[in-house]
């Protein structure tokens, strides 16, 4: 096991550096000038020109690349340009608040994506399923920020019971932290539910029709024995790797959700940093999220084999 | 207990309403600000901040006046050489320092000289500045200039504490020290920026929040949800489509003022091979394109009627407009003729716009309306920062712009117009509106300022390089619990007066 997840993260390193040189050189193709963007209303050509070159911007890029990634191993990320903090305290502040996020809609996407997707595969065909089928499209194709603004007006506007967005952190105040992400963690969450809903679903009912399922009713064991000590233990397997997918998704996609109820996450610093040209930002944020990426799917391959013991030989 | 009984519990727990202090404000801003270092500072909403955090050494009025702030009173010599400058006595500094000539010298000089400042052309035209007395300083001028109490009243005249600034160098912004009527506390990058009341302020008396948290939302419609919860007091900038709403909620309130900027089009005069399209060359284009819009249906569609219809540089409630060149109704038919005159049936127009809701309506009632005149207009929406890029170099035939404005005239004529202009990306130049702008900067008799920018704006509304169709107001919403606030015309949310009660 130990040599298994060192050989993963040996891996991991041409890969994270791949990473830095298409985030560092694609960006570059963007259009727009960082200064000029960052100079806003007031562009003066002397103090401009003196920018660029302070921030090393008239360099070759190949040296900027270099000087980049040199200062990134030894966990120097940057100053952003817009603030002028340092990048890898950005994240150190944004990263958790989105992890917060992620934690959250992923709790309430599995809590209502499996269990409805168990039970839509054993009533598979019925109308059960239909209408569990009906619900997760519609929960799929409700926008995120429609529901977002909605239930803003609903909850906060019309039965004040929740506040309409913000941000506390749970060390400061846990009991407001879960009041102000709820409302956002519900609506991200509701997406996903319909993804997990699916997945499960259909791993399921390829489960449910194997030899060893039709064995286990023969021994006469119970429904409820069957469905949830047989088929779902392995059927849950891809739904765990689709987990750690989304939940790496969830660390930059979260953007629009964060957005409209201000959540000072990780997405919304991504975005802000691309409109403004702060490369130092997004390269950083980059990094992070790929590095973090990474990690997940070695959480995930790790859960696996935890969970299925014949994949224990293949080590 | 069953987990029932425990979701229940933990429901019935958030459901508590999370009361605010007495006089603890918050304020939802459009944007998150950038660095707090009036030097160093570039955006419109840091502005904002810095009404309540750093004093000036001049203010404005409601009437865009200026009025003594850390100044008390100022004269400018004959030749316009000198500007000298009188202190107001006793007032500190956030960190207890006393605010004098000495730090007043060092401000101005490290906006001058910093590396990183971005006040160095506000303040070109200063030669030196020196203490000249205790509480007295003098600017010598290289050559006169009127603007400059006008930049004095801005980010180039926010004096900081010489000590704080001088540990803090180039990172002043993370902890700014000034001489405003709330201190900084902290500030978490796009969620929060929380200023506490300085009991030490010159003017304490007069401000009676006790502590103020600028919170950027950047939706309109959650900014104005936000309030409706009561989450915050008070919004900057509520949408043109909200107001209506605003102003019909009893537990609201509501104020507005004209902004000083104004909304336009630039069309590529002379930025590289793009200014040889016709547009570029033609001044009965322009006029064409001009007379096609109808400025006050884009104000009634886009803005709900917030807006005001213009055509100078300066909104026609200024004391600086022209009366003689009122903005003219749409004339379709003198559009058409001055079309053909140029002879062409049909003319293709490129024009590149930001890609925001307000802006894209907009653009697409002129494409409308100016189709009917023979224009064919191909919009391109795209992202500020490209805009910007394309705009400045010269990649562009006509581009969607606004100006957020400046108290003084010269500040929003100056940079565009001039044919050295920093702003000038059209590449304007008119030795005669060059003659123009120069003269009225150096004037200080507010009369021959008035006749030369009368001047000036008969030309460029003829010549058009930049086609202005109207000002935008600001529009506040606040809780009705909030008394005595007033929007002013810089967009400014000055505290001095407000009070809240809950």
């Amino acid at each position: 096991m130990h040599i298994f997840i060192a050989k993963r993260l040996l891996v991991a390193i041409p890969t994270l550096l791949l990473v830095s040189v298409f985030v560092f050189f694609l960006q570059k193709l963007l259009p727009g000038d960082p200064i000029l963007a960052l100079a806003g209303e007031e562009r003066d050509p002397v103090v401009l020109a003196e920018l660029r070159e302070r921030y090393g911007f008239n360099d070759p890029l190949p040296v900027q690349y270099v000087r980049w990634v040199a200062a990134a191993a030894t966990g120097d990320l940057g100053i952003s340009l817009r603030t002028g903090q340092p990048v890898l305290e950005l994240i150190g502040q944004k990263l958790p608040v989105t992890i917060q996020l992620a934690v959250m809609a992923l709790g309430i996407a599995f809590l209502l994506g499996v269990p409805a997707g168990i039970y839509a595969a054993v009533r598979q065909r019925r109308l059960g399923d239909h209408a569990v089928n009906f619900l997760a499209l519609a929960a799929l194709s409700v926008p995120n920020f429609w529901l977002g603004i909605m239930l803003i007006l609903l909850v906060s506007v019309n039965l004040q019971w929740l506040p309409a967005s913000g941000y506390v952190s749970p060390w400061e105040n846990l009991a407001l932290s879960l009041k102000t992400m709820i409302m956002p963690a519900v609506v991200l969450g509701t997406g996903l539910s319909a993804t997990l809903l699916r997945h499960t679903r259909s791993s399921m009912m390829g489960v449910l029709k194997s030899d060893y399922i039709r064995t286990a009713r023969a021994k006469g064991l119970s429904g409820q024995a069957v469905v949830l000590g047989h088929a779902f233990r392995n059927a849950v397997l891809p739904v765990i790797t689709l987990t750690a997918l989304l939940f790496g998704e969830l660390l930059a996609g979260a953007v629009l959700t964060e957005q409209i109820f201000t959540i000072p996450g990780f997405g919304k610093l991504i975005v802000d940093a691309v409109f403004t040209r702060d490369y130092a930002v997004v390269q950083g944020v980059v990094l992070c999220t790929a590095a973090g990426f990474i990690l997940l799917n070695l959480v995930a391959d790790v859960l696996y084999v935890l969970l299925n013991p014949r994949l224990r030989s293949q080590l | 207990m069953t987990w029932k009984t425990l979701a229940t519990t933990a429901l019935a727990g958030c459901l508590f309403a999370f009361a605010g202090q007495a006089a603890d404000l918050r304020i939802a801003l459009q944007d998150d600000p950038d660095m707090l270092d009036p030097a160093q500072s570039r955006s419109f909403v840091g502005r904002i901040v810095y009404a309540s955090l750093c004093d000036k050494l001049v203010d404005i009025n409601e009437n865009v006046e200026f009025v003594p702030m850390l100044a008390t009173d100022w004269s400018t010599s004959d030749d316009g050489l000198k500007l000298v400058m009188n202190l107001r006595e006793g007032v500190t500094f956030h960190d207890g320092e006393p605010m004098n000539a000495e730090a007043v010298v060092y401000t101005i000089t490290r906006n001058m000289t910093l590396a990183e400042s971005r006040r160095k052309s506000e303040l070109a035209s200063v030669d030196k500045v020196e203490a000249t007395g205790p509480l007295q300083v003098t600017f010598t001028l290289k050559k006169p200039d009127a603007s400059l109490v006008a930049q004095l009243s801005d980010r180039a005249g926010m004096i900081v504490s010489p000590k704080a600034a001088e540990a803090a160098g180039a990172n002043f912004g993370a902890n700014p020290v000034c001489a405003g009527p709330f201190k900084f506390v902290e500030r978490i990058a796009q969620d929060r920026i929380v200023l506490e009341k300085f009991a030490d302020y010159w003017d304490a008396g007069n401000f009676h929040i006790d502590r103020v948290t600028f919170t950027p939302i950047p939706d309109s419609t959650v900014r104005l949800a936000n309030l409706r919860s009561g989450d915050v007091q008070l919004v900057d900038r509520i949408a043109a489509t909200d107001a209506a709403t605003v102003q019909g909620d009893a537990s609201l309130g509501y104020a507005e003022a004209v902004g000083l900027g104004s909304m336009g089009m630039y069309v590529n005069i002379g930025n590289g091979d793009n200014a040889q399209k016709p547009m570029g060359q033609s001044k009965a284009l322009r006029q064409a394109f001009s007379m096609a819009i109808d400025r006050e249906a884009i104000n009634q569609v886009v803005f709900s009627g917030t807006a005001l219809a213009g055509n100078q540089p300066w909104p026609p409630t200024s004391p600086w407009y022209n009366k003689d060149i009122p903005v003219q109704p749409r004339d379709i038919e003198k559009a058409k003729a001055l079309v053909k005159e140029a002879g062409v049936d049909r003319i293709a127009v490129t024009l590149k716009h930001h890609n925001n809701p307000v802006v894209t309506q907009t653009m697409q009632m002129i494409q409308a309306m100016v189709a009917e005149a023979g224009f064919d207009v191909s919009l391109i929406s795209t992202e500020f920062a490209t805009l910007l890029n394309n705009q400045s170099t010269g990649d562009y035939e006509m581009t969607r712009s606004d100006w957020s404005g400046r108290p003084d005239p010269d500040g929003n004529v100056h940079q565009f117009y001039h044919s050295k202009g920093g702003l000038n990306d059209m590449k304007y130049a008119n030795p005669e509106v060059d003659a123009l702008l120069d003269g009225a900067r150096a004037s200080s008799d507010p009369a021959e300022r008035k006749a030369k920018y009368d001047a000036f704006a008969a030309i460029v509304t003829d010549e058009l390089p930049i086609i202005t169709f109207g000002h935008q107001k600001f529009l506040y919403g606040f809780t009705a619990t909030l008394t005595g606030f007033e929007a002013y015309p810089d967009a400014m949310i000055r505290l001095k007066g407000v009070k809240l009660d809950n």
